[in-house]
């Protein structure tokens, strides 16, 4: 990996969803151990971004290339960029049926193809890292919504990615619990991890974010620094939805 | 709990209505253990039970690994793929079970040149047409599951038969074990059917006592029942395999 290059690189991806274009000409660059916000009203497109990142969604135009793999439909680069790409949803996405520990050791057991041993021990580092050490024996559903949502971080770091995608991972949490989830991942990115948010907790993006992103209508509207987009953000658009969101 | 007594009582109080029959025109002497030809005779009824059971059981297994392997191309994103999926659960759904048990008996043979006896005739025929049956039912299982669990397995870049295997099937088995249940309940009566092509399971076993004998009503009660135990068996199998799943997960 060479530092000049873009650790992400998107170039003009467009993606229909039917008739609706989920996104036009998206174009963005992300280094090794940068961290983005992306904001923007729902419909406009930051989830299908992000979502294209590992091909969750596939993109139709356009390219991008990770680390120098190109994402597209050869089956080897795919696997390959997913190994590098963990990601985090709203929904948590936990697999209900297996503990906390068999959550966080599948994948690093069936894909990375470590022993049962080391996939323990990395799983149970991971979980203390995310606070929750003692909850490993448990099923998901006996968790609350901040805890699940930690196991899912934690189940994201235990395949030692190198790129962090993070889908609203706080807009189904209960108010009280959105910051216990906030601080592991403000502890992350102070451990250096290439991070891509989207999210509309702009205390947290304030915090981190080396980079911001407004998209509208499946473009990115504004792209800026933490500083210059929170004081005089070029347009309107991205003006007036700060103003809505950072009323209260 | 108390929901099953009831059940349990009519069941008991039915036995001794049926069996007062024995002092008209019932003759429960052929069946009667007390005697050295009744003993004989119900021993020559149950012994019909080692077939039924293992054929079904067979049968079983074999349509629910056949059923997964259709199953899995009706789930996926290509035409064909699908298509076939359609085309095998339309035609094997279309064929009559009795159909399909004489027409692999004497039909297949022919076809292949191989000779099969009539126990593997019977399951093959028997897994054939439950296997479409069985295609449907985890079908609509996989597709109930959430869409969440198949993008995070990606996330943690699992193969397809991984995800499948240590995700997806899971909690889908756990979801369709009632409707595997009712397939089992429906493979041991229809096991009966294999008694046609000679097969010395249950029902074969009473029709040869019957002509020798010449007491169908009671023979027939005595075959009755004898489904009526399995299934209940197996009816109590499976709802104890529910309650422990349920109960692994809390």
């Amino acid at each position: 990996m060479q530092s000049d290059s873009p650790l992400i690189k998107l170039d003009a991806v467009s993606k229909h969803f039917g008739e609706f274009q989920a996104l036009k000409q998206v174009s963005l660059e992300v280094g090794l151990g940068e961290k983005v916000v992306i904001c923007g009203p729902s419909g406009s497109g930051k989830s299908t971004l992000i979502r294209c990142v590992n091909r969750l969604e596939a993109h139709e135009s356009g390219t991008i290339v990770i680390d120098g793999i190109e994402l597209n439909e050869s089956p080897q680069n795919l696997r390959q960029i997913r190994a590098k790409v963990g990601m985090v949803f709203q929904q948590f996405n936990l697999f209900p049926h297996l503990t906390v520990l068999e959550n966080l050791m599948l994948g690093p057991v069936r894909a990375r193809k470590l022993p049962r041993e080391q996939a323990r021990e990395t799983a149970l580092n991971y979980l203390g890292r995310v606070r929750i050490p003692e909850q490993a024996d448990k099923y998901p559903r006996q968790l609350s919504g901040g805890q699940q949502q930690r196991v899912a971080i934690a189940r994201s770091l235990c395949m030692e990615p190198e790129i962090l995608l993070f889908d609203e991972p706080t807009s189904a949490l209960d108010p009280e619990m959105i910051n216990e989830v906030l601080d592991v991942m403000v502890e992350l990115a102070d451990s250096g991890m290439t991070m891509i948010c989207v999210t509309h907790e702009m205390g947290f993006a304030k915090k981190v974010a080396d980079k911001m992103v407004f998209m509208d209508h499946g473009e990115i509207v504004e792209e800026a620094t933490p500083d210059k987009f929170f004081s005089a953000p070029d347009s309107p658009r991205c003006q007036d939805f700060l103003e809505k969101i950072l009323h209260h | 709990m108390f929901v099953k007594r009831p059940k349990r009582k009519i069941l008991v109080l039915a036995l001794p209505v049926l069996l007062s029959g024995c002092s008209g025109d019932w003759g429960w002497y052929v069946v009667d253990p007390t005697t050295p030809t009744g003993l004989t005779n119900l021993k020559f009824l149950l012994s019909g039970l080692y077939y039924t059971v293992s054929l079904s059981l067979i049968a079983i297994l074999i349509s629910v690994f056949v059923g997964l392997l259709v199953a899995l191309p009706g789930l996926s994103q290509k035409r064909y793929l699908r298509r076939i999926n359609r085309v095998y659960v339309e035609l094997v759904r279309a064929i009559p079970i009795l159909v399909l048990i004489l027409w692999v008996y004497y039909g297949l043979p022919q076809v292949t040149g191989l000779s099969i006896g009539v126990f593997w005739a019977g399951v093959i025929a028997l897994a054939l047409s439950d296997s479409a049956f069985q295609a449907e039912i985890f079908r609509a299982g996989i597709q109930s599951i959430d869409k969440g669990q198949y993008e995070a397995s990606h996330s943690i870049s699992l193969s397809y038969p991984d995800m499948m295997r240590f995700v997806i099937l899971p909690q889908a088995i756990k979801r369709i074990l009632p409707a595997l249940g009712n397939q089992l309940v429906y493979m041991l009566k229809m096991s009966s059917l294999v008694s046609v092509i000679g097969m010395q399971e249950l029902t074969r076993k009473a029709n040869e006592l019957v002509v020798s004998e010449y007491r169908p009503l009671e023979i027939y009660t005595i075959l009755v029942l004898e489904y009526l135990v399995l299934i209940l068996i197996v009816s109590a199998g499976v709802r104890w395999l529910e309650r422990k799943m349920k109960t692994d997960e809390r």
